[in-house]
């Protein structure tokens, strides 16, 4: 599939010696919901930048469908709509004058068709002569997607689009990039909140100490990295895990009363049958079982500790 | 897209909004600060004092004055135009659109000339009600009030990049514009002052404003309209410098 976002060897080393990012690869499929995951300083929002044109790269280059974000900046800034992480509005504007003025900037003719689209897709019309400073956090965080989309860019960066929003807000705000990407928009997203990745992104990213460390179908990263686990509870708690089953991969609660097998579900053979079969040789009574598959969080923690 | 007018316009319409909707701060307060400068200097001390180059002292003082708010507006509304942005971190916007660094320079530094014209034109008119003079050279007396305008705002601009806070904001207008422009002639010739002090006032970029603008109106000056005029120009192409140099390096705007 043609990439709309092409990164090539991107880097970038501050003037005080900070090097945060090291050499960025990264392709961006045209209409996917991309999810860019890193812990804090991980070099997310200077990747982001640099694509937007917000900072300057210190080598490699981007492409945003097909113009070079640096040599062809018009072309390229036009396709492309950014919501910062942070709050930053004219307080003194009303919601019409600064998304129309955002329409402007990006060199579109006025279209007040266009505007009132955009402020009831968001929930924004009845705010519309509303001056920014008297709306609340989640509003403020509507008009700045509304100026985003207000020149009709095919794509949208979300830098931690749910930050300190309230959950009936944050499950709006899925709803509405999932009908954005529904209707051709390619949305590249960061956030700290797995569950939201998990939730919404087709690929997902892992970005760490300026790396990228891998990217991946979010479907494939759960079954190739994902894990399975058999959590069994006793009837009767156990003092140690009885020899005859130490090649298991096996765990024993403090309190003796739970035992955890874990195991590759993905594996030609989980095991599970010739363990049940030995705890059953083994004298070893169970009253309940369950098995919990690993999060995204989960993996995720793993892949950025693994690289501490 | 050639030349993002659209992305100019909404800047340059911005900033005038803005003019608007501060109107007492950005137009009315100074309006009214140099009209007491006419009142007392002009109408009540100007009519017991003797005139200057053939001029009365009234009359004399009214561009000097005009001058000194010219400048003082040119650069505090181009220096806040581009520091608010910067403090409240919208600038982001207009890094992230297809507006090149000529289109960000035409809509700030053109609002805030626009802003300057206006408002010395209002102080003009509203100085005749005071005191009686003529313009003798109109088109040059308009071609000063737009040279200086802009030449300014493009120094507001650059003082509105470097600066990170709101008191490096005020400092140069406060502590180098203002004393220049009261030590520029604004309220007497040069020509009164003892020969060292009018070969040390030559330094004084702002008395080649006053005097180009002074003989705008009344066909005197101190120095030649042709050196003001060279000299304005001069300090005009030394602010494209500054500019040029801070967009090529993204000095305090890009990282």
């Amino acid at each position: 599939m043609q990439s709309i976002i092409d990164v090539r060897q991107v880097t970038k080393t501050y003037a005080s010696g900070f090097s945060a990012l090291k050499g960025i690869d990264l392709q961006i499929r045209r209409g996917e919901i991309f999810a860019l995951l890193g812990p804090n300083g991980a070099g997310k929002t200077t990747l982001i930048s640099i694509i937007c044109g917000i900072v300057n790269p210190s080598s490699g280059n981007v492409l945003a469908d097909g113009h070079d974000v640096v040599r062809d900046f018009r072309a390229a800034r036009e396709r492309i709509g950014l919501v910062p992480q942070e709050l930053t509005t004219d307080a003194f504007e009303t919601v019409w004058d600064t998304v129309s003025f955002s329409r402007a900037l990006f060199g579109k003719a006025p279209n007040p068709a266009h505007i009132e689209k955009v402020l009831k897709d968001l929930s924004l019309w009845n705010k519309k002569d509303s001056k920014l400073m008297t709306l609340s956090g989640g509003m403020k965080r509507r008009v700045m997607i509304a100026k985003a989309l207000s020149h009709e860019p095919p794509i949208l960066f979300l830098d931690e689009p749910t930050a300190g929003v309230d959950v009936e807000l944050r499950r709006d705000m899925w709803a509405m990039v999932r009908a954005l990407r529904d209707t051709g928009v390619t949305i590249i997203l960061t956030t700290h909140y797995i569950d939201e990745a998990e939730e919404m992104a087709d690929r997902i990213g892992v970005i760490n100490k300026g790396e990228l460390i891998l990217v991946e179908g979010k479907a494939e990263l759960m079954e190739k990295l994902g894990r399975k686990q058999l959590i069994l509870q006793l009837q009767a708690p156990l003092q140690a895990i009885p020899a005859a089953l130490a090649g298991y991969p096996l765990a024993l609660s403090d309190d003796g009363q739970q035992l955890t097998y874990t195991f590759d579900a993905q594996g030609e053979n989980t095991g599970i049958d010739t363990l049940l079969r030995r705890l059953g040789e083994a004298g070893i009574d169970f009253k309940d079982l369950q098995t919990r598959q690993s999060s995204l969080e989960d993996i995720f923690v793993s892949l950025v500790e693994d690289r501490a | 897209m050639r030349f993002n007018w659209n992305g100019m316009g909404a800047i340059y319409r911005f900033e005038m909004a803005r003019t608007r909707r501060t109107l007492l701060q950005s137009i009315v307060s100074p309006v009214i600060s140099t009209t007491l400068y006419f009142v007392v200097f002009g109408a009540a001390m100007g009519s017991h004092m003797g005139g200057i180059d053939g001029v009365s002292y009234g009359a004399y003082i009214v561009p000097g004055l005009i001058m000194l708010s010219l400048l003082t507006q040119s650069i505090s509304n181009a220096s806040f135009g581009i520091y608010f942005p910067k403090f409240t971190g919208t600038i982001y916007e207009i890094l992230s659109a297809p507006v090149s660094y000529l289109e960000i320079l035409g809509g700030y530094v053109g609002a805030a000339a626009s802003k300057s014209v206006l408002l010395g034109l209002i102080i003009l008119v509203t100085a005749r009600l005071f005191v009686d003079f003529d313009v003798a050279h109109p088109i040059w007396m308009v071609a000063f009030l737009i040279l200086t305008s802009v030449t300014f705002s493009l120094f507001g601009f650059i003082i509105g990049i470097w600066a990170d806070g709101f008191e490096k904001l005020q400092l140069v207008p406060l502590l180098v514009v203002t004393p220049l422009t009261f030590l520029g002639g604004s309220f007497y010739s040069i020509h009164i002052l003892p020969p060292l002090w009018q070969k040390i006032s030559l330094f004084n970029p702002v008395v080649y404003l006053i005097s180009g603008f002074r003989w705008s109106f009344y066909g005197v000056s101190d120095v030649s309209v042709e050196i003001s005029m060279g000299m304005t120009l001069l300090f005009l192409a030394a602010c494209l410098v500054g500019v040029w140099w801070i967009f090529r390096t993204g000095y305090r705007l890009k990282a």
